[in-house]
């Protein structure tokens, strides 16, 4: 199947069309997990009207994988009148991001009859004290795997996505072995990303450089950590290619109707409620700059030794101050399965090294204080 | 010889996406694409339309193909399709809610 969705992905990328799309529904959440980048209050979410004028319009541009996402989807009480329209009437392949715990055999039995492609359950840890911790819910992750039981008991398709940060670094394992045991997928990120406010703080949640080279060199996740783990010969063809797909085949919607290039992209292109879906995708210059950059327009990253393998994020340099720039998340991620610093590591350390100018001054003489001709 | 019938799977998700269809299995995810005529067939497949009218009013229109032959690839399409559980077939209507317009762009 993945040949095949290259092959499509390749093809809408010709006919300019958004292949994919994540629509947040809310950002109001009934957890309050410590890393979320997320302000949970509602500032005016889109009605169920204009979800589904929305999605009319989405279908009408080519929009085939729709991701609902949040906050907690659960907490619209239209969610299943708009999952239902999605999937019968515009037939979307629809998949669900949720924390699960207001999912029990009822709201499971709903979403299999809808169709639904996948849900995607947060998981931090397989120990409630670590994960509850993480959540500020107590209970929550009896509640998530209980409901995870129930989807899967219904035949749908379960994915745990495990976060992996500081506090839970030694748990991924265990959160693995967790969903092996109970037929589910799992997946793990470990990257924290900053507040949507530019709050950098959260940041301070990542694993440490060490943990990340334990990471990247863990057999159960890499098929080869050796093979992975090399520097790639540097390829001139690359720097033709696309930093990533955001703003090229997919996109992000917020609560408010504001579209950007992804959700770790706050670059903000337009609002669905001012004007046509399709237009922004197609006509706002932000995305159409989005679109414009290639690999060979990178500053820094182009003579950066990991440029054909490194997994930088344009989102991410965003936020850092400039799209076009180094993704530092990314840099240590190459530095620890390489142990070679990125281009961006080592400018860093020589601007740090010119902002401390220690020069030796000459000891004072007897007649220091006084004048030379006195 | 009696009439056959088919009906898009409500279970899956489609798309069309520069004239051809994209099709995911609602069984176990798998993508399938559809080429131009195979699309229009999929788009026709309302449950009511006999497939031999199908075939003369949207395949035999457009194509220059011999009605008998291009009947007997349609049925042969349909049944394939059938067999991955994205079409329905049957010798009976089967009338169904249609999709809105956007869903088969």
């Amino acid at each position: 199947m993945s040949n095949l969705l290259d092959e499509v992905t390749e093809r809408a990328l010709k006919l300019n069309v958004p292949l994919s799309v994540q629509l947040d529904l809310t950002y109001r959440c009934n957890e309050r997990c410590v890393h979320c980048y997320l302000d949970h209050h509602d500032y005016g979410e889109m009605t169920t009207a204009e979800i589904k004028h929305l999605l009319e319009e989405m279908a009408e541009a080519g929009v085939f994988i729709l991701t609902l996402s949040g906050g907690e989807i659960m907490l619209r009480k239209d969610f299943f009148e708009i999952l239902e329209y999605a999937r019968r009437q515009l037939t979307f392949c629809v998949k669900l991001k949720t924390n699960a715990i207001l999912i029990r055999e009822q709201e499971a039995a709903r979403i299999r009859d809808l169709g639904v492609e996948s849900i995607q359950i947060s998981v931090y840890s397989h120990r409630p004290e670590i994960h509850d911790a993480i959540t500020l819910v107590p209970g929550s992750l009896k509640r998530s795997l209980d409901a995870a039981r129930f989807l899967k008991s219904q035949g749908l398709r379960v994915i745990f996505a495990n976060p992996v940060m500081a506090q839970t670094f030694q748990d991924y394992p265990g959160v693995r072995a967790l969903a092996a045991e109970m037929g589910l997928e799992s997946t793990i990120d470990p990257t924290i990303t900053p507040m949507m406010d530019g709050d950098r703080s959260v940041l301070d949640l990542n694993i440490d450089r060490a943990s990340l080279h334990q990471l990247f060199r863990d057999e159960s996740l890499v098929v080869d950590a050796e093979e992975s783990c090399v520097v790639d010969a540097a390829d001139q063809d690359k720097l033709q290619h696309l930093p990533c797909s955001a703003g090229h085949t997919t996109c992000y919607v917020s609560p408010y109707g504001d579209v950007f290039p992804c959700v770790q992209f706050p670059l903000p292109t337009g609002n669905v409620r001012k004007q046509r879906f399709v237009d922004i995708w197609r006509h706002s210059e932000r995305m159409n700059e989005v679109r414009s950059i290639r690999l060979k327009d990178l500053s820094t990253c182009t003579s950066c030794t990991h440029m054909s393998s490194c997994s930088r994020c344009p989102g991410l340099a965003y936020m850092e101050g400039n799209m076009r720039g180094p993704s530092s998340a990314d840099c240590e991620k190459s530095f620890a399965k390489t142990g070679i610093p990125s281009a961006n590591m080592l400018a860093k350390k020589r601007a740090a090294a010119n902002l401390v100018q220690i020069r030796s001054i000459p000891a004072p003489g007897p007649m220091a204080g006084a004048s030379a001709s006195a | 010889m009696s009439k056959l019938y088919v009906a898009r799977s409500p279970r899956v998700a489609a798309r069309s996406l520069g004239g051809e269809m994209m099709i995911m299995s609602g069984r176990d995810s798998t993508l399938f694409t559809l080429n131009e005529t195979a699309s229009i067939l999929w788009q026709a497949a309302d449950g009511t339309t006999p497939l031999e009218e199908i075939v003369e009013q949207k395949i035999c229109s457009e194509f220059e193909v011999e009605p008998s032959e291009a009947l007997q690839d349609a049925e042969t399409v349909a049944r394939e399709l059938a067999g991955h559980h994205i079409l329905q077939i049957s010798e009976q209507p089967m009338p169904q809610p249609s999709p809105a317009s956007g869903a088969s762009r």
